[in-house]
């Protein structure tokens, strides 16, 4: 009994684990990385470090940032986590403009495409809406308070987003489900009416993302999770149009091999507009697989992995723009033992990151890369990061995301020792 | 069949005691049973073998969401002879004595209960892998669990968010029926599907006209035993209204 316990115990610790995320501005002006507490931005246009501002009362985040969001016109930020605090920012001068609670941990952040509203989604399946009234340079938003507008029953959002055309609100869970709301005039009376679910997901979904078809400027849906594929969705019907298993793609599983014991887990995905070329980060690939999307024939297909060269570099985040045909690649992880130095995450950028057939893609040397040593200092808490020694942290991510995410399996005889207290099981043993 | 011994000998039909269960289920834990992933991949042939051809063409229109033992479901099934409708249970040993019942019942009466079907499954979770949208006529809630502790108040079957799925899968103009005999939960549910924008109550003549709304308080075991017990029942019936 007591081995179980200290397993219990051990499976929490790790589950705390929170990957290191990335996301840069739509108009690449700044980009922003998260790894355990710290919030770090580098100015590009400026080319420097940001120091951040609150004002509101309120701490910077005390525990693992979760989700971390530009808002479509870049002038609004959103960061949010483990401490249960959604802090709203202001992108231009990096001040903290609001500081909304939560009663839950927070595990996804959305801004609607007009700005006028921060969404948030909590670890019991509960998602909120905050109203941003316009707000003025110098003043601070009053705390305000979220309104719950739809909940999936007891489970854990994993991605949050208004569609394209701010029609919908998608939400996807741990219990594979993808919601698709309408998103209501007024959100304060809540998201009642579904418009469909995309169900096809054999296990939790991770993330999604947007594409827009060339001949009919419709939008569609790529999602990404635990069962190692990626799918591409007309959302509006939820009907699943492609599957495209990239598990055996990556050359990381041997034919023997079962594969939920090797799950290779999608963990984020980043499309151009016209999901011409999709990047894929996966547990335990040491690069980014880029896949291709033709919309109207309505199929998705491997177009090739991109190594990176010289370390063992597994993004944990990863994240681009239509202005500009670089992606953002973050790899890194929360510490789990209190230590006075920042925790380190590594940053690389894959260049050629476009819908033009014609650009070769290639990863950026160090000294490559825009910003060069004072972002790469920014963002990574280091400029010169050894080695492979990020490598415990990719394996911690993943422990804590299968702890988390994948449903616990027990076999029948420890089921029947942990309903040992049950009432109607003590009758049984007396007669 | 004689020869099961968990089994009426005369009727054929399993007797309640070999299935006995606990009167609460935890909605929240992690569910290890089998789930489709979504409603085209349930075989509802195999449910209705006399009824569903294999093309699936035919749709479940009635839910009973928490069937127990199913007394409601046997009920319909000759009221309504030609609407395909299936019971939906969370602990097993109740589903495995639907399903026996059922099965019973369709050996002693040929031609008669090809119907109704009961599934295990936890409905507060998987109701969209089941159901498509707009596809239920009427869904049931017959005495659920009245989880009396505020704290316990979000795993109740109907909730504010959850009436948000069920009007997903109901179709404009069907019909959502709930019936307990605890007051508290009688206004709780009656509250919840009042605030909702998208059900209507039905009008005291509708309720008359309606030869369902006889059956919630009579037709199942539950109901019975209230009944006994002279006890009160409190019932509230909607029907989906179209979002404007």
């Amino acid at each position: 009994m007591e081995e179980t316990n200290m397993d219990d115990c051990e499976h929490n610790r790790e589950s705390e684990v929170a990957p290191a995320l990335i996301a840069v501005h739509p108009t690449q002006k700044s980009v922003a990385v998260a790894v355990g507490s710290n919030l770090r931005i580098y100015n590009l246009q400026e080319g420097c470090s940001v120091s951040l501002t609150d004002d509101s009362g309120a701490h910077m985040h005390k525990d693992s940032i979760r989700a971390i969001r530009y808002g479509a016109e870049g002038k609004l930020f959103v960061s949010s986590g483990d401490d249960k605090l959604v802090k709203i920012w202001v992108t231009d001068s990096w001040r903290c403009i609001s500081s909304v609670s939560s009663e839950k941990r927070v595990t996804a952040v959305a801004i609607s495409n007009d700005g006028r509203f921060v969404s948030f989604a909590d670890k019991f399946g509960v998602i909120y809406a905050v109203e941003i009234e316009a707000f003025h340079e110098n003043q601070s938003l009053p705390n305000k308070k979220a309104i719950p507008i739809l909940a999936h029953y007891c489970s854990i959002i994993t991605s949050l987003e208004f569609s394209p055309d701010g029609r919908y609100i998608i939400s996807a869970d741990r219990d594979f489900k993808i919601r698709v709301s309408v998103f209501p005039e007024k959100p304060s009376d809540g998201a009642h009416e579904i418009q469909s679910f995309c169900l096809g997901h054999t296990e939790f979904v991770t993330c999604i993302a947007f594409i827009c078809s060339k001949d009919s400027q419709q939008w569609y849906l790529l999602s990404g999770g635990g069962d190692s594929t990626v799918r591409l969705w007309d959302f509006t019907c939820g009907s699943l149009l492609d599957t495209c298993h990239v598990g055996p793609e990556t050359g990381l599983l041997q034919p023997e091999e079962r594969i939920d014991d090797n799950l290779l887990a999608v963990t984020d995905i980043s499309a151009t507009p016209d999901g011409s070329l999709i990047a894929v980060a996966i547990q335990s690939l040491a690069g980014v697989m880029l896949l291709s999307c033709d919309i109207s024939a309505r199929s998705l297909h491997v177009a090739r992995v991109v190594p990176i060269p010289g370390e063992t570099f597994i993004p944990t985040s990863i994240a681009a723009t239509s202005s500009s045909n670089q992606l953002w690649m973050v790899m890194g992880a929360s510490t789990l033992c209190a230590s006075d130095s920042a925790p380190l995450a590594r940053v690389k950028i894959l260049n050629g990151f476009c819908d033009s057939k014609e650009q070769e893609t290639c990863i950026f040397e160090d000294k490559d890369i825009p910003g060069g040593e004072l972002l790469l200092q920014t963002l990574q808490g280091s400029s010169f990061i050894e080695k492979d020694a990020l490598s415990t942290a990719a394996e911690a991510v993943k422990t804590a995301m299968c702890n988390l995410l994948i449903k616990k399996q027990y076999p029948s005889e420890n089921r029947e020792f942990r309903k040992r207290g049950r009432n109607d099981k003590k009758v049984n043993k007396k007669k | 069949m004689g020869e099961n011994p968990t089994h009426n000998k005369k009727t054929g039909l399993p007797r309640k005691r070999f299935y006995r269960a606990r009167a609460h289920s935890n909605p929240l834990s992690d569910s290890h049973f089998p789930i489709p992933i979504s409603p085209a991949e349930v075989d509802y042939s195999l449910h209705y073998p006399e009824m569903v051809k294999a093309d699936g063409s035919k749709k479940i229109q009635f839910a009973d969401v928490g069937c127990g033992f199913g007394g409601l479901l046997i009920s319909l099934a000759s009221l309504f002879p030609d609407t395909l409708m299936v019971g939906m249970e969370l602990r097993d040993k109740v589903t495995e004595y639907v399903k026996e019942r059922i099965l019973g019942l369709r050996t002693t009466n040929p031609g008669q209960y090809q119907n109704i079907s009961v599934v295990r499954t936890n409905s507060m979770k998987y109701i969209p892998n089941y159901f498509r949208k707009g596809q239920l006529q009427k869904m049931f809630f017959l005495f659920p669990d009245p989880h009396f502790k505020e704290k316990n108040h979000r795993r109740r079957v109907i909730s504010p968010f959850l009436l948000d799925e069920y009007a997903y899968v109901l179709a404009v103009g069907g019909i959502i029926y709930t019936i307990t005999d605890v007051e508290e939960l009688g206004e709780w549910m009656k509250s919840c599907l009042e605030e909702h924008p998208m059900f209507e109550a039905l009008t005291t003549e509708e309720l008359e006209a309606d030869q369902v709304v006889k059956l919630l308080s009579c037709a199942t075991e539950e109901g019975q035993k209230v009944a006994r017990n002279d006890g009160q029942t409190f019932r509230a019936v909607y029907r989906r209204i179209a979002t404007c």
